[in-house]
């Protein structure tokens, strides 16, 4: 990594960063950790003492687990997510490199108006788009259906075009700075502006890719406006949704409450941790390339 | 950028149209059909419409007349300057310092991208527990450190800006912290090995090299952040709902849901969606024209 120029000479200023970085890292850490904690909690208990760790015997217990999964179909809920979320996200990436590729490199006529429009694209907030769409769908016959397959896919495509501006975005500022003489030359070669794409464009962009993979996904997965417009009956139920109910459900039994934000937390945080190894790995690589 | 691999137009049909198409289809044809909605009476979700608002700018007119609105503009726009000010500039700092360690770097990256993972809903609920008047985290920890001698109703006309902002900048550091971090890797090694052979090190070297180097990087940040700030939504409203405490809380976005969908003024709410977008666009523009993005760099 970079360390290089920062030799032993600098050692209190490093020790200040680590601080300075450290500090960071347990805001972002702790309010997860109090609200696991919780939720191990006896009902009435938390108001009175939150910071304690809950012993056998001293206030702690499962309850609140065992009242989230009794009332609610986790597992369906979780299957309908990823479906949506996983489809978003291949939609996006495949769409939004190729759009990215074309508006960095082509010179025509009307690319500056293309452009604004892009830009213009992530201003729409969704409730703006959200009810033509929603009466467009169902003069196609795949909203409110009652078919579930055919919800999912309605909740899809306009979460593809929410993604697929800010993904464009992203794209363009990483393509924008791949030399272009690599392309050149291997277009000298022989090669297609397709291999060129596939073969020298995708691989040198590679972490900004990841990087769009990642946000259309997580928005995706989110994004609870759009699901809970479009997803009506039980078995259609994403995990966002299914939380949204669990909360207005609990009311003021804050210990469930607790338990079903570490439910929906749990696979999302093993994904990432999974997902963050690749990640990390395209920053490097892009880093070597340089 | 006069190109001989590039001369060719007909490939820009494949690369271009599909993503274009479903702009159309689902971004841009919705959105001028809410123009068009903006302009007409429309009193339910499911209900059609009902003619033309008389006079036809009815809707517009009236925005500059409410004095919600004008506190949703106020918090939003605070909201902008916080976003930009602290998100972007808590996230350079850190992408800086990351950039700058080996030991832990990745583990500093994994932890400051937690945040963005969790779904805002769960988030709000998780906030609402913190700041919980009787019993929340921040009440219970400011206690038991004897700052305070009474529980703060963080959610009260003093407090409650704090309350909405904090978590919502919170949540965006680690985004734009990633995206500043991978255009840092996007640096070259040998510009930074030439830089300290001319004894360019340290503050210096952030400031001749990796800012200017960064230029692309941070005018996106600042983009993102613009347009973030007009459509924030969710936290908000699972932390605050519609407009508390006393009509003092509303933010653009919660403002025209509220409008839209508790409301049912689909008209009224397409003309602040409306205002909303111009207000990105000419903010974002601005924007672009201070900190001009390069080809050259």
């Amino acid at each position: 990594m970079n360390g290089r120029g920062l030799k032993r000479n600098l050692t209190p200023a490093k020790a200040v960063s680590y601080l300075v970085l450290i500090a960071w890292a347990v805001t972002t850490i702790y309010p997860f950790l109090w609200v696991v904690l919780n939720s191990f909690r006896e009902k009435g208990l938390i108001r009175q003492d939150s910071f304690s760790i809950p012993l056998p015997g001293g206030g702690f217990t499962l309850d609140n687990y065992r009242t989230a999964m009794d009332r609610f179909d986790f597992g369906n809920a979780y299957l309908n997510s990823l479906l949506v979320s996983i489809s978003v996200t291949l939609v996006v990436v495949v769409l939004a490199g190729l759009a990215a590729y074309a508006l960095v490199r082509y010179q025509f006529r009307g690319k500056g108006v293309v452009y604004s429009l892009v830009m213009a694209g992530m201003m729409f907030p969704v409730f703006s788009t959200i009810i033509p769409v929603f009466r467009m769908e169902v003069a196609w016959g795949i909203a409110s259906t009652g078919n579930r397959w055919l919800s999912l896919l309605a909740v899809i495509l306009p979460q593809i075009a929410g993604n697929l501006c800010f993904a464009m975005i992203v794209l363009m500022g990483f393509i924008r700075s791949v030399p272009i003489e690599l392309e050149e030359s291997a277009y000298l070669d022989g090669c297609s502006v397709f291999q060129v794409y596939f073969h020298i464009i995708m691989p040198a962009a590679r972490s900004s890719f990841a990087t769009v993979a990642i946000f259309s996904f997580l928005w995706s997965y989110n994004d609870l406006f759009t699901q809970n417009f479009f997803l009506r009956f039980p078995k259609e139920k994403t995990i966002t949704l299914l939380l949204n109910e669990i909360s207005s459900q609990a009311g003021v039994n804050y210990g469930l409450m607790a338990a079903a934000v570490v439910l929906i937390v749990i696979p999302v945080l093993i994904v990432y941790v999974l997902l963050q190894k690749h990640i990390i790995r395209g920053l490097t690589a892009g880093a070597i390339k340089g | 950028m006069k190109s001989t691999l590039y001369r060719k137009k007909w490939p820009l049909l494949v690369f271009l149209v599909p993503a274009l198409a479903f702009l159309l289809v689902f971004l841009y044809y919705p959105f001028v059909q809410n123009i068009i909605n903006s302009m007409s009476e429309i009193s339910g979700l499911g209900t059609p419409s009902q003619g033309m608002q008389e006079p036809w700018y009815a809707n517009y007119a009236a925005l500059f007349t409410d004095s919600r609105l004008r506190t949703a503009m106020k918090n939003t726009l605070i909201l902008m300057v916080c976003t930009v000010v602290f998100q972007v500039g808590i996230a350079l700092v850190l992408a800086l310092l990351v950039d700058s360690i080996r030991v832990g770097a990745q583990l500093f990256r994994t932890l400051y991208f937690f945040p963005i993972v969790i779904s805002a809903t769960a988030l709000g609920l998780m906030f609402n527990l913190i700041f919980l008047y009787n019993g929340g985290m921040v009440n219970q920890l400011l206690m038991g450190m004897g700052v305070i001698a009474e529980n703060i109703d963080w959610k009260d006309q003093a407090h409650f800006l704090f309350t909405m902002l904090l978590p919502v900048m919170w949540q965006y550091v680690g985004f734009y912290f990633v995206i500043l971090v991978t255009g840092l890797n996007n640096i070259p090694q040998d510009l930074y090995e030439a830089a300290s052979l001319d004894g360019c090190t340290g503050l210096s070297r952030v400031r001749y090299i990796t800012l200017p180097l960064l230029r692309n990087v941070l005018c996106t940040c600042l983009v993102l952040a613009i347009t973030g700030a007009l459509k924030v939504f969710d936290l908000p409203w699972v932390m605050f709902g519609a407009g508390m405490p006393r009509e003092q809380g509303w933010l653009t976005g919660t403002y025209m849901y509220d409008q839209t969908f508790n409301r049912g003024n689909v008209d009224y709410g397409s003309a602040i969606a409306m205002l909303i977008v111009v207000l990105g666009v000419v903010l974002s523009n601005v924007a672009n024209r201070v900190f001009k993005p390069r080809d050259d760099i």
